[in-house]
């Protein structure tokens, strides 16, 4: 056998490829195996992106299923909650262009909390179960409270209830949130190509 | 002599300290109203523990420490709580926080005082318990609540204490004024710190060379004991912690680390003193040494204020002429901030309050573009890129910011102090962290709502399975009765099946029949009985009727008997 090869230097060659592609075949087949991996890891990042808010206004129910529904190729600007910074996120993880917000779905507004005006609740638990993060507490015939700290300012408990009892409040920022903004007297002093020399030109 | 090293950077701004140290510390009259914001330290807010009409004595606790990291709160003088609500605090926001107001009787009754002399017979953690309540903080700037650091350096093997009395910031003597009249008092908190510490091998004092003074002071205070006095060249801002720990030690702090990681622990002078009159005197933090200075006041010197004073009510007593004054400033004209009004309170990481006039520090010129001249990286004592960090800022890259070490600015404004473009670089790096803070915190509340959401979900799920199994057993149940009840002889079968399935055991029944022979036998003397009353007084009726259940009764049991003895047979 070792003869044959030896002499035959055209048969050495293939005997030994080929035994390399089975060989490697094997490797690659068993690593795939044991690697595996069991969801799509793009999806895990995009959920990662999204603000979690569960408020279902991208027309999935919840912010999971609409990142699996990017991953499967659907547009990337139906996340009002998130805006345009969200958008911007998820364009630079998929390497694409960031298109500006699809306003069919919302607008992005300011932050929410949900409120409920207790002494008006009737404790009929329509919001406790329209709140996709367990954030109201209370019980049938019981007045109802909402967790401010879990509450994502979803709003899809305000439409259940048959009282109208539930307002969404802006987050009022308080000394401990307070941040310093960027600077704004930014004179321009020096002549630059913006539009509005242009516009002043023409 | 000890081997000093050299920080990186560093600008050397006018001193202007001579002005303010002309005069002595003074003391002020009290003034009618104080206002004392319930933070005025790093960590959580104090909670009031008086209400509102409470008469108070000076030194009295009038807010106590809530959560791991506060400070309490202690009425600086005696008299009435007049309100607890919301007032405009100094803060560079310019926004309101909780406040309590004391109307001051002027009698300054103090509450008792119990000092420890003696605190060496004390364990270090009731020490450092007194430091808390006596609501001690940083009194350098930052007001980190004082127990909480030396808890956290007791925690550590703590070799060098630093006492920080570099007061590197211009125009600032409040540090320097009180070492040159109580340089012995800081030696004692000094004393007591190093006692909480368990004895750290080293106590270094880092003073600048700028305050003959002062050095002369400490040396003469510290003679008779180990501690060593070591002067520092005038360089700002040697007196930042990660600076002088290196100008002392040589050992540089790890980004995003304490001081206690690497062993040692670094107390402001005041700090000291303050924990002095905290443990030896008993007294609370009630008041501190201040700055008044600027062109714009008529007297410029340092004096012992009461926390809460209204700004101005110290700047009436200081001739100051507001038409001078461009603006009012808390701290140092590098790392203070505007105040948008002369009614808010001192606190207690108030160094300073600078009133200058127009032409001592102009308004500021306008921005312009940076220019890349580099000067910024030269001054940074940090050694950041802050023309880096600055075009970062701008375009909100907080990856890239964060690469750049972005968190180890100080916020000392060297690199604004040389940028010849009048770019307020600072205003820009903190903004900059705040967005960053504000995003993680974003990411940490979405990760908890997704963990909810997704527990909801298997949660709604698992109650989705337990309905359907009920269902399908439901189901498999109807529609096994409707083939079953087909058949008659079936249900027959069934039910003599039941029957015997109830039959006891012939023990269980011999006893149940012996049982009611008893009861049967019982019933038939009473029976008895009530025919032989019936016999002597009853009409005829009764007397039938009782015959009647007499031999009812004895039917029974000789019923009873006869099935006792098939039993048996």
């Amino acid at each position: 056998m070792i003869e044959l090869l030896t002499e035959n230097i055209i048969l050495a060659a293939l005997v030994s490829l080929v035994g390399l592609g089975v060989l490697f075949g094997g490797l690659l087949g068993y690593a795939a195996e044991k690697f595996k991996v069991e969801s799509d890891p793009i999806v895990e990042q995009l959920d990662e992106l999204l603000p979690q808010t569960q408020c279902g206004q991208c027309g999935f129910p919840g912010c999971k299923p609409y990142a699996q529904s990017i991953a499967d190729g659907d547009a990337i600007n139906k996340c009002p909650p998130g805006g345009q910074s969200t958008i911007n996120a998820i364009a630079k993880l998929l390497d694409v262009a960031a298109p500006s917000l699809d306003e069919e779905h919302g607008e992005e507004e300011i932050r929410t909390v949900a409120f409920i005006r207790e002494d008006e609740c009737i404790g009929c638990t329509k919001c406790i179960q329209a709140c996709p993060v367990d954030a109201i507490l209370g019980a049938a015939k019981l007045m109802h409270t909402v967790i401010t700290q879990e509450c994502t300012g979803c709003d899809l408990c305000v439409e259940p209830c048959p009282v109208d009892c539930i307002d969404m409040l802006p987050i009022e920022e308080d000394i401990d949130q307070w941040r310093w903004s960027i600077p704004k007297n930014q004179h321009q002093l020096i002549a630059t190509s913006s539009s509005t020399v242009h516009e002043t030109l023409t | 002599m000890r081997q000093l090293w050299e920080t990186p950077g560093g600008v050397h701004p006018p001193e202007n300290k001579v002005q303010s140290l002309k005069l002595g510390i003074g003391h002020l009259a009290i003034p009618e109203k104080l206002i004392l914001p319930l933070i005025q330290h790093i960590g959580d807010a104090a909670k009031p523990c008086v209400a509102i009409g409470d008469v108070v004595l000076k030194g009295q606790k009038i807010a106590s420490a809530s959560g791991d990291l506060s400070a309490p709160v202690h009425a600086p003088t005696s008299g009435v709580i007049s309100a607890i609500e919301d007032r405009p605090v100094a803060h560079p926001s310019g926004m309101s926080a909780l406040c309590i107001e004391i109307i001051s009787d002027s009698e300054e009754r103090w509450i008792d005082l119990y000092g420890h002399t003696d605190y060496k017979q004390l364990s270090p953690q009731e020490v450092s318990h007194l430091i808390a309540d006596a609501g001690v903080t940083g009194l350098g700037g930052a007001g980190f609540p004082s127990a909480a650091k030396l808890d956290n350096g007791r925690t550590k093997p703590v070799n060098t204490l630093i006492i920080n009395a570099t007061e590197c910031e211009p125009y600032i003597t409040a540090d320097d004024i009180l070492i040159r009249e109580r340089a012995a008092e800081i030696i004692q908190g000094i004393g007591v710190i190093s006692h909480v510490l368990d004895m750290p091998r080293r106590i270094l004092i880092g003073i600048e060379s700028n305050k003959p003074e002062a050095i002369d002071a400490l040396r003469e205070a510290c003679k008779s004991t180990a501690i060593e006095v070591v002067v520092v060249p005038t360089k700002y801002p040697s007196g930042g912690e990660k600076q002088l720990v290196y100008i002392l030690t040589g050992q540089e702090i790890p980004s995003g680390q304490l001081p206690s990681d690497i062993g040692m622990v670094c107390v402001n002078s005041g700090t000291a003193f303050a924990i002095k009159r905290a443990v030896i005197d008993g007294q609370p933090l009630i008041s501190r040494i201040m700055t008044v200075t600027g062109d714009a006041c008529g007297i410029n010197r340092n004096y012992e204020v009461l926390i809460g004073t209204p700004v101005s009510h110290i700047l009436e007593k200081n001739k100051f002429i507001r038409k001078n004054c461009s603006r009012l400033i808390m701290g140092g004209p590098m790392m203070g901030f505007s105040l948008s009004s002369s009614e808010l309170p001192v606190v207690k990481t108030t160094t300073c309050i600078l009133a200058p006039s127009h032409s001592e520090i102009p308004e500021e010129d306008p921005q312009q573009p940076c220019i890349r001249c580099g000067l910024c990286a030269e001054a940074c004592p940090a050694s950041l890129l802050p023309q880096q960090l600055y075009w970062y800022a701008q375009s909100e890259d907080h990856e890239r910011l964060q690469a750049h070490n972005l968190f180890d600015c100080i916020e000392c404004g060297a690199c604004s102090y040389v940028c010849p473009s009048n770019i307020p670089l600072v205003q820009y790096y903190r903004s900059s962290k705040g967005n960053i803070i504000n995003s993680r915190n974003a990411k940490i509340s979405a990760a908890k709502a997704r963990e909810r959401f997704e527990f909801r979900q298997v949660r709604l799920n698992k109650a989705e399975q337990a309905r359907e199994v009920k269902r399908e057993a439901r189901r498999v149940a109807t529609e096994k009765a409707k083939t079953s009840s087909s058949s008659a002889a079936d249900i027959i079968n069934a039910a003599n099946l039941r029957a015997k399935a109830r039959q006891a055991s012939p023990d269980q029944q011999k006893a149940k029949l012996e049982r009611s022979l008893m009861a049967a036998k019982m019933r038939l003397d009473e029976a008895q009985e009530r025919l032989a009353e019936a016999n002597k007084s009853g009409s005829a009726e009764q007397q039938a009727q009782q015959h009647a259940s007499v031999e009812g009764a004895r039917q029974k049991v000789e019923q009873t008997k006869r099935r006792l003895e098939e039993l048996i047979r």
